[in-house]
């Protein structure tokens, strides 16, 4: 039970339930992700995974069924709790990398560090340098993120994710919005994340490669789960 | 909850504010300029309107009392009628002549004890004629200590020629009548207070208060000399008084009217008018402070709107970092309040600058003081009005959705 970082049972979501907009995205969603699984979510435009990885991430209330985070229910917990949670148990990375402009690379990288305690350590500020040397932008760390490069500016969002080593870390299109080669060494660095620092990671993707180079894949369609299992290696 | 995470997550919200503030540095510096502008010309203005007002008020309290205290008024007394009866009257009112104040040692001492009185002066006084020569006119008597009196109006001050002085036969002119009579210092005057009681006396000073009235009616003699002259020996027509808070004169004056069962007279009375024009004035100075009040807090809110949307993505990824609403909340009413205190800050300075520039190059009529307690509240009501305009904008940012805030584009 110990090694289980996320459990979705039965898990649905309908949009404005009960009007004539009603609208069900996502039914009876069962999951488990273990510690350290790298898991890709694929699926067509409009499958849910946008709004399953908002439920995940506890941006977002189901309408039905319970999500365990590290074994704690999560339904039923009011927003601040929820607040703390995604801090402390989650990363996020997004596909428009939404850095913080008015702060430099190292304070985006310590911003969670700072929105939890304040003034962040000398060792929270060493950890963070260390998280931009793996990404290899260590020289960056005093330039503002408008002055870097889009693969650059994920790059520093990674290190954000990871600044809090959160068990699971959750990544929506990390490679939706920059070039095929960006796009792969940052797929490679997702991959040598969770080789060194043993969490597990859900990514959100649509690039059939990216997905195949994952152990796990689950694939989603018209908001239920249509496979689950080990990636079929794409054809050369 | 203990004082330690209060800290760090105040440490987080000034940090992010502050960085917000610099980073939208042209709307900062332009809406900066606007609460500098709205804060300068409070200042300014009220520095002006008080200045202005104090010197009016200190003219007009310059030569007369703040409060007199006189004898009631003369009335008919009515037999009571009998029983079951109806009468109609005409009663012609009682001609009110010159008496004194029964009992007014007694009275003098009671308000010298008064805590709020800072001068008290028995003053008789009354009509009589000066007669130089030829010439002759009406004047009013005004006999009274000189050492009390002065406390009341500093006649010293405004002497053109010789000195204040009435006692053994010398009187104490104003200009005006010097004129009129073609009287100078050490030249003799002829005073009749009617059936026979005359006097002459040395004018010894001449003074000029600067109200025409005054200065051609005006006689001082000493207390005895007038009481002799009036026909009141051993009596005083009223009680000349000055209070320490000018404007506390009417409710003061009843205060004394139940003490002494006399009547109070407040200047506030006697000068309607003057009162009137100055809290027309006082509210015009309101109403211009509060409106550009107003507009300077509509500006800090619609510049914090804005802000609010441009950063709808960022305050997203705050809120999925685990940023609480609470934290949010307080990064724009911060915000708010520094971007107030700021200007209102630079405004007071140059509010401050323009008074001096005022007082340098102005009409010169009056000097004006800026009060020390001016800027610092002007400082302190613009940052309250700030983190208050603040409050919508942050409002909402606080209660976006995470989720839908992330995708904003």
């Amino acid at each position: 039970m110990s090694d289980e970082v996320l459990r979705l049972e039965g898990i649905g979501k309908t949009f404005n339930q009960g009007t004539a907009l009603e609208a069900r995205v996502l039914q009876d969603i069962n999951l488990r992700l273990g510690r350290g699984e790298l898991t890709a979510l694929i699926g067509p435009s409009g499958s849910g995974k946008s709004t399953l990885l908002n439920l995940i991430g506890l941006l977002d209330v189901p309408t039905a069924g319970e999500l365990y985070l590290q074994g704690r229910p999560t339904r039923s917990s009011d927003d601040a709790t929820r607040t703390r949670m995604r801090n402390e148990s989650l990363g996020f990375v997004f596909q428009f990398h939404h850095l913080i402009s008015a702060f430099s690379v190292l304070e985006n990288v310590l911003m969670p560090l700072i929105i939890r305690s304040g003034r962040p350590s000398a060792e929270a500020v060493e950890l963070a340098r260390s998280l931009l040397q793996e990404v290899g932008l260590e020289r960056l760390a005093d330039k503002r993120p408008t002055e870097i490069s889009g693969g650059q500016q994920q790059r520093v969002a990674i290190a954000r994710a990871l600044v809090t080593r959160p068990p699971l870390l959750l990544a929506d299109e990390p490679t939706g919005n920059l070039d095929s080669r960006t796009a792969a060494s940052v797929f490679d660095l997702f991959r040598r994340i969770n080789e060194q620092f043993g969490c597990s990671i859900l990514v959100v993707t649509h690039d059939p490669r990216l997905a195949a180079s994952c152990p796990r894949t689950i694939e989603l369609v018209d908001g239920r789960i249509v496979s689950d299992g080990a990636s079929i290696p794409m054809p050369p | 909850m203990s004082i330690r995470p209060l800290l760090s997550s105040a440490w987080t919200e000034w940090l992010i504010a502050l960085r917000f503030l610099l980073d939208n540095r042209m709307q900062t510096l332009l809406i900066l300029f606007g609460i500098t502008v709205g804060s300068a010309v409070i200042v300014f203005i009220t520095a002006i309107i008080t200045g202005l007002q104090s010197n009016v008020v200190d003219r007009t309290l310059g030569t007369q009392a703040h409060i007199r205290v006189l004898p009631l008024d003369e009335f008919n007394r009515l037999a009571p009628l009998p029983a079951g009866t109806l009468s109609l009257l005409r009663e012609s009112p009682r001609a009110q002549r010159l008496r004194s104040i029964s009992n007014w040692q007694d009275v003098v001492t009671l308000l010298d004890q008064h805590p709020r009185l800072t001068a008290v002066s028995p003053v008789v006084s009354g009509p009589a004629l000066a007669l130089s020569g030829v010439a002759r006119a009406s004047v009013a008597l005004i006999g009274m200590d000189p050492l009390r009196y002065e406390r009341i109006i500093p006649i010293s001050e405004d002497l053109l020629a010789g000195r204040f002085r009435v006692g053994a036969g010398h009187a104490v002119i104003g200009s005006e009548l010097a004129r009129d009579l073609g009287l100078n210092t050490g030249d003799k005057l002829r005073l009749d207070g009617g059936e026979g009681r005359e006097a002459v006396v040395d004018v010894a000073g001449i003074f000029e208060l600067g109200v025409r009235e005054l200065d051609a009616r005006y006689v001082y003699l000493d207390l005895k000399q007038a009481q002799t002259l009036l026909a009141l020996p051993g009596g005083v027509t009223v009680i000349d008084t000055r209070v320490d808070e000018i404007f506390a004169a009417d409710e003061l004056a009843r205060r004394i009217e139940r003490l002494t069962g006399l009547r109070g007279e407040s200047w506030m009375e006697t000068n309607g008018q003057l009162l009137n024009a100055l809290r027309s004035q006082s509210m015009t100075t309101q109403m211009i402070r509060l409106f550009v009040g107003i507009s300077v807090a509509f500006g800090i809110a619609s510049v914090l709107a804005v802000s609010v949307v441009q950063r709808t993505r960022e305050i997203g990824i705050l809120r999925a970092m685990g940023s609480p609403r609470g934290q949010i909340l307080r990064v724009f009413l911060l915000q708010g309040g520094l971007l107030g205190l700021l200007g209102s800050g630079i405004g007071g300075a140059v509010g401050w600058l323009l008074v001096q520039v005022f007082n340098i190059f102005g009409p010169g009529l009056f000097q004006v003081t800026v009060e020390p307690g001016l800027i610092p509240a002007a400082m302190l009501i613009a940052c309250l009005a700030g983190v208050l305009a603040a409050a919508v904008p942050a409002r909402r940012a606080a209660h976006y959705d995470p989720a839908v805030a992330i995708r904003y584009v």
